[in-house]
């Protein structure tokens, strides 16, 4: 089995076609959308967590990209400027999955970005900006 | 027992002893307190966090023509600096953001450059695009000015605080059902978290409870500088209700301090954005105190546990000035995670980086320990909490 967090980019073209709904039904995958949007340049984008077994998976991304969807895993998403991060902590009440949290030893914040499932709350509400938004 | 004289003598003979806020309690609990007050010459305090009352003013030396500033527009980076004073004077405050932020339009507003972000990158030598418009006279002939500036050009570069350094804060939380923006940070609905903003153990007035060391004059860690205390700061409020151990309970005492930001450090002042709220600074501070007595120890070897703050709903009580507090919780609570309000578990977070407060009492324990930084007598105390001295809501009159 494996499982495996994953954002893909639907290029303007796919936007309005069924396609995430094969991994289940060709491919036997479940997935669990964590967040979908279509940008302002009408490319879809969507966040899942994808289960399934290893020959299944793999053959599901393959699906995936011979459709025209670019994959990326997920811990590309969003990361911490280490130099901007005070460690002042205020971000770990808003993060819903505990991937910020704060040591309660060093007092500084650690950020599992396993854990991060890319909804981007702590993005505008760090004081000193220090989550950044890469795709 | 020891007067600061004497302690300037041991750091000059490298014989001073000294210990972080955090060190003297274990070894007060090891020691007690007689033997620490005979052993140990200095505790060290830190804080690091967001400080809206921060700014700075410089001069930048005149044009050729002259140019008047005062009574003119002056802008930094986009960001409206006050020029209210002679030719080339200049004031930047960390709250001033470009006329044309869109400020809260957009709700929750970004805030994503102001004042604070000018001077942190003033402080860490960029290139700032000044303009400036003025009306113009016989003396000062030019009415337009647009040029680069670079700190290590200005005359005088220095921070000015006009209030920094609570003696203590409130909890913040939101009882409405909606989620809110305050300069105390995103609070989510129905109790949904607390913060808070305050190094606790680590904090300086909350471990010289009575001033008894810092007042006007004294010397201090102050953006990676040296500053001094140079008044009470705005909003001093010293005769707020106290525990026993003598702190306060509630926002009390605050230092208005000013420092040469030459000699500051970026790392220490910087730029911050609260969301829906605005910009500022946050500042990085640390007051050294001299253990003089047997009292002084006991006040700087308060837990965490010992020290106590409001919890207080930011949805009415707060912008409706309706006095109260939900519940009363301690540092250790705060910092454990979660706290219990109105019987639910909520998450907290501090807006106070306690980490950082840690490595400037550090760094302040060690200039001290190499010879670096000697105390200053205070020239004058700090209204304390005998004083009457207090913190008054404005009363409107009507002005027809």
């Amino acid at each position: 089995m494996v499982s495996k967090r994953i954002v893909l980019h639907f290029p303007h073209r796919l936007v309005d076609q069924p396609i995430v709904c094969k991994l289940v039904k060709d491919y036997d995958l479940q997935f669990n959308i964590l967040k979908a949007y279509v940008t302002p340049q009408e490319e879809g984008l969507m966040v899942l967590e994808l289960t399934g077994e290893d020959a299944n998976f793999n053959k599901g991304i393959e699906y995936l990209q011979s459709c025209g969807v670019r994959i990326q895993p997920l811990s590309q998403d969003v990361i911490r400027n280490e130099t901007k991060c005070t460690d002042c902590g205020v971000c770990v009440p808003i993060c819903p999955t505990g991937a910020l949290v704060i040591d309660p030893l060093t007092r500084k914040v650690h950020f599992y970005d396993n854990k991060c499932i890319a909804c981007e709350l702590c993005v505008k509400i760090c004081p000193p900006r220090a989550m950044e938004v890469h795709f | 027992m020891k007067t600061i004289k004497e302690i300037n003598a041991k750091i000059k003979k490298g014989e001073v002893v000294v210990v972080t806020a955090e060190e003297i309690i274990d070894l007060v609990q090891k020691k007690g307190v007689k033997k620490v007050a005979q052993e140990v010459d200095v505790v060290t305090t830190g804080t690091f966090g967001p400080m809206c009352s921060s700014g700075i003013y410089f001069n930048i030396g005149h044009s050729k023509p002259r140019i008047k500033l005062g009574g003119g527009i002056c802008k930094l980076n986009d960001v409206p600096a006050y020029a209210g004073f002679a030719a080339v004077d200049i004031y930047l405050g960390a709250t001033a953001i470009p006329d044309d932020d869109p400020r809260n339009k957009v709700f929750p507003g970004e805030f994503k450059y102001g004042g604070g972000h000018v001077i942190q990158e003033i402080v860490a030598g960029r290139d700032i695009r000044l303009e400036a418009i003025a009306y113009g006279t016989d003396c000062y002939p030019r009415k337009k000015l647009e040029t680069l500036i670079n700190i290590k050009d200005l005359n005088e570069a220095v921070l000015f605080n006009i209030r920094n350094c609570y003696q203590n804060y409130n909890v913040a939380v939101n009882l409405s059902d909606k989620i809110i923006y305050t300069y105390m940070g995103e609070l989510k609905p129905k109790l949904g978290n607390a913060n808070y903003c305050s190094a606790g153990q680590l904090s300086p007035l909350l471990k010289d409870p009575y001033y008894k060391t810092i007042g006007i004059g004294t010397k201090i860690f102050l953006g990676g500088g040296i500053g001094y205390v140079a008044w009470q700061g705005t909003q001093h409020n010293p005769t707020v209700k106290r525990k026993d151990n003598g702190v306060p309970q509630a926002p009390a005492g605050t230092l208005a301090v000013i420092g040469d930001l030459k000699r500051m450090k970026a790392e220490w002042l910087i730029g911050t954005s609260m969301l829906g709220y605005g910009t500022t600074l946050s500042v990085g501070m640390g007051v050294p105190i001299p253990i003089l007595d047997e009292e002084i120890v006991k006040y700087a070897a308060i837990r965490d546990e010992e020290l106590y703050a409001q919890v207080v709903d930011y949805s009415q009580a707060y912008p409706q000035m309706v006095p109260g507090s939900l519940s009363e919780v301690n540092y250790s609570q705060l910092k454990s995670g979660k706290i219990t309000v109105q019987g639910k578990e909520i998450p907290t977070g501090n807006l106070s980086s306690y980490s950082k407060a840690r490595e400037i009492a550090e760094e302040l324990n060690s200039s001290i320990k190499k010879g670096d930084f000697l105390f200053t007598e205070a020239v004058a105390a700090l209204p304390g909490a005998e004083s009457g001295y207090t913190f008054k809501p404005l009363k409107e009159r009507p002005i027809a």
